[in-house]
């Protein structure tokens, strides 16, 4: 493995730098029929699951084919897809916020083809590669983080969780069956990166179990008084400890940190200040369910979800528990809810005592808000409830 | 024979589902199939001991990567993300295996040259493992060594004419929905004012001078399909302030069941007749739509236009002419302080070129949360420690009902002393010459 140099010579790294060019204009990355008639789009219409028709005033029509594909991608399984928008689609294609391929045409005889190819393809373990779906009133790709593959933080794995749930639920990927859109997402850890405080059905890593506290290496590795501003509770505070000092045998005095655990809520902040604070537990981490959140102002307002599980545990390779409570939830919906109603909607409608009923989740003390005074306006000021 | 056993990741093979480990496994097999037509810059192995890692996490329930540590490109504080494993000895290949976030373009159209010289670069300079894309948008690519990072940043802006994006406590990369390059509804090009503001503002993007990080996303309009209204720090949604334009004979085609409704997205299920009364005027959160005389009647005062009408009979209605966008802010998920949506500072601008008063409201914005934010403390904690007063002051916008969903309920307003006639001080002497003690 020899080093090959790109040009850059380490000893003068100003020398022909360029920086702050930001990315590429876009308009170089339009397929002609979109280029020819941006901001033109007369209305659109979706022909079949995973198929979008829009019509320009021109005339000319676009035509979408959206196929499903994991967050976390090969280049070798990218480059497929790069084969087939060169193949069918004269060399463009686009991605989705929801990590969605689009493939897009300008005929409709060209849909045919460009269809069969993507569902034709398969990886040797026997998945599709290119699942066309994903689009109306069904239930797309799941958005999500890192987990076990790349993060520092996680309560559990992102790429698995989601891969069994869509496992769970792919007809309804290909399907459009569903009251409204349900939108799913994941995130390994209370840090959400991703939108999942706001989605119909959120699947959450969660830690319960406070740090560890590495005496030896807190001063080596921290800041101490960041970890401590860190602790949205105030659980940490400045200490001292005599232990073994591991080179004379003899006691010696490290400074470290205290943590009150009856304050801790498990953020894992303090851990991303200080490395010597980790939380991650095979035993206390798993996930959390949340529900009934949206981001579109549609008929009512953007909501966040709402925690209605508590928790599962974290079980690996394929998290039966989980796929099984949220179709649970699916189910109730799609049998429950009016059409253009959103889980959330639904829930509000019917009342969330019945939402526990109808979708067969207990409900228990922890799903009560008690962190600071928004919870107050979640307790029931009112003698309208049903029994 | 794979060189870790991953018993627990190969049941994550089958379903339908695309599966992640089979497409790990692929690039695996691919670079050892080209080991000898390719000088990789990384171990060979570095996808093989990915999976060993991962299956580790899997049997143990604990993850194995190692906090950030500090590494980057020059003159850089973000678009670098240091990884390490806590296990290098039993994963050799990926002991060093660090994150570079590449600024995508507004909203992701690509064609394939661009994206193969993307592939082409990170499998010879990285794992060949990507994300497309990650939850702010960037193309993330998963895993080099700290030696290839200016190697690759120096490709990158010489030979692909594209940039890094943001990571730490500085200007996170924008993203875009698409808007009008394929969508009726987008009240403002969501796509241009993206990439305006990205290249505007590359230095706060690429250099952390704010006490957190701080998001921009751009919903074309009220469906907020990049969800901004919930994780950006400041939001444009497009909205307009004119009537919505009725096509009455595509309204009779949907009373008539000529054209499906929603676009045809309730297909998968027998829902009956379209009944335009109870989906669409009945459902309407203003009350404001009506039939007369077999034409659809809006009262386009009252409307607030949250999509549902649109959303419902695309053909027949459409968004009005006068457009722009409204301006949310303080938007987060939970860390630290529970989450927030975005709060409504700007009910409407025109998003015209140069997009003069939108750079001025960013720039207040900025200059108040830098001088006034704690160290890691979002724009919208920074609103609720301060009071939304204090932003519409160093906005220097008009207070307004829009900007609230009801009054206050308590009165413990705090006067300012200038808004009292005589101010605050007073002499004790001349209120005793009228009150005893």
């Amino acid at each position: 493995m020899a080093f090959i140099s790109s040009g850059y010579n380490p000893d003068k790294p100003m020398e022909n730098r360029i920086t702050d060019i930001g990315p590429k204009h876009y308009s170089e990355f339009l397929p002609p029929v979109i280029k020819n008639n941006r901001g033109k789009w007369l209305w659109h219409e979706i022909l079949e699951p995973g198929v979008l028709m829009h019509k320009a005033e021109s005339g000319d029509e676009v035509y979408t084919v959206r196929a499903g594909a994991p967050r976390i991608m090969s280049v070798e399984t990218l480059r497929e897809a790069l084969d087939i928008a060169d193949k069918h689609c004269d060399g463009y294609l686009r991605f989705t916020t929801r990590n969605n391929i689009e493939f897009m045409v300008d005929s409709k005889d060209k849909v045919g083809p460009l269809k069969d190819d993507l569902n034709s393809r398969k990886h040797t373990g026997g998945s599709f590669k290119f699942p066309v779906g994903g689009t109306g009133a069904g239930i797309t790709n799941i958005v999500h983080t890192q987990g076990w593959i790349h993060c520092h933080t996680p309560a559990t794995d992102a790429s698995g969780t989601v891969k069994v749930v869509l496992d769970d639920l792919f007809e309804e990927f290909q399907q459009m069956r569903m009251p409204a859109q349900i939108r799913i997402s994941m995130a390994c850890c209370l840090n959400m990166c991703g939108a999942v405080h706001c989605s119909d059905i959120a699947i959450l890593g969660y830690h319960r179990k406070p740090p560890i506290i590495d005496h030896k290496e807190v001063d080596n590795l921290c800041e101490i008084p960041l970890a401590i501003a860190a602790c949205p509770t105030a659980a940490i505070r400045p200490a001292k400890v005599e232990l073994d000092d591991p080179k004379t045998g003899e006691k010696k005095s490290y400074k470290t940190v205290a943590i009150k655990n009856e304050r801790c809520m498990f953020c894992g902040n303090c851990y991303t200040m200080c490395p010597a604070l980790p939380l991650t537990d095979a035993k206390g981490d798993g996930l959390v369910i949340m529900a009934g959140g949206k981001v579109s102002n549609r008929i009512s307002n953007p909501k966040f979800s709402k925690v209605v599980v508590a928790f599962i545990p974290n079980e690996t390779p394929r998290w039966p528990t989980l796929a099984k409570t949220i179709r649970k939830i699916v189910e109730a919906y799609a049998k429950g809810a009016r059409k253009y109603e959103r889980v959330g909607d639904w829930a509000e409608r019917i009342g969330w005592e019945r939402f526990f009923e109808a979708c067969d989740l207990e409900f228990t003390h922890h799903l009560i808000d008690d962190f600071r005074d928004p919870a107050y306006y979640t307790w029931r000021q009112t003698t309208n409830f049903k029994f | 024979m794979p060189k870790h056993e991953t018993p627990l990741l190969d049941q994550l093979e089958s379903g339908p589902w695309p599966s992640f480990v089979s497409d790990l496994k692929r690039q695996s097999e691919s670079r050892h199939a080209k080991e000898n037509e390719i000088e990789y810059q990384v171990p060979v192995d570095v996808c093989d001991d990915l999976l060993g890692v991962v299956e580790l996490s899997y049997k143990e329930k604990e993850v194995h990567w190692k906090h950030g540590g500090i590494v980057g490109v020059f003159g850089y504080g973000g678009g670098v993300i240091g990884r390490y494993c806590d296990q290098p000895d039993q994963f050799p290949g990926v002991a060093h295996f660090h994150t570079m976030r590449v600024n995508q373009p507004s909203a992701k159209f690509y064609n394939t040259e661009f994206l193969r010289n993307i592939c082409d670069l990170w499998d010879f300079r990285g794992s060949g493992i990507t994300n497309m894309h990650g939850s702010t948008g960037d193309i993330v690519l998963l895993g080099t060594r700290t030696e290839q990072l200016e190697e690759i940043f120096f490709e990158l802006t010489h030979k692909f004419n594209t940039d890094l994006g943001g990571s730490g406590s500085n200007l996170r990369t924008p993203e875009a929905c698409l808007g009008i390059s394929r969508c009726e509804w987008a009240c403002y090009d969501s796509q241009e004012l993206c990439h305006h503001l990205t290249l505007a503002y590359q230095d706060e993007l690429h250099r952390p001078a704010f006490p957190y990080k701080f998001k921009f996303k751009f919903d074309g309009c009220p469906n907020g399909c990049v969800a901004s209204i919930a994780r950006s720090d400041l939001s444009f949604i497009g909205t307009w302030r004119d009537e919505i334009r009725i096509d009455q004979e595509a309204v009779a085609a949907y009373v008539g069941g000529e054209i499906k409704p929603n676009g045809g997205a309730h297909a998968g299920k027998d829902w009956g007749p379209f009944d335009i009364q109870k989906e669409v005027i009945g459902l309407c959160p203003t009350e404001c739509m009506w039939m007369e005389g077999g034409n659809l009647k809006i009262n386009d005062k009252e409307c607030t236009r949250c999509m549902h009408c649109l959303n419902v009979m695309p053909r027949a209605l459409r968004i009005g002419n006068d457009r722009g966008l409204s301006i949310l802010a303080g938007a987060k998920a939970p860390i630290l302080d529970g989450a927030q949506m975005g709060s409504l500072l700007v009910p409407f601008v025109k998003a015209e070129e140069p997009y003069e008063e939108i750079h001025e409201l960013i720039e207040n914005v900025w200059d108040w949360w830098m001088e006034e934010g704690k160290n890691r403390e979002r724009l919208g904690e920074t609103m609720k420690r301060m009071g939304f007063q204090k932003l519409l002051e160093v906005t220097g916008i008009k207070p307004m009902p829009q900007h609230v969903q009801e009054p206050r309920t308590n009165p413990y307003i705090f006067w300012k002393e200038e808004e009292v006639p005589g101010g605050f001080e007073r002499d004790i002497a001349d209120y005793r010459s009228r009150h005893q003690k």
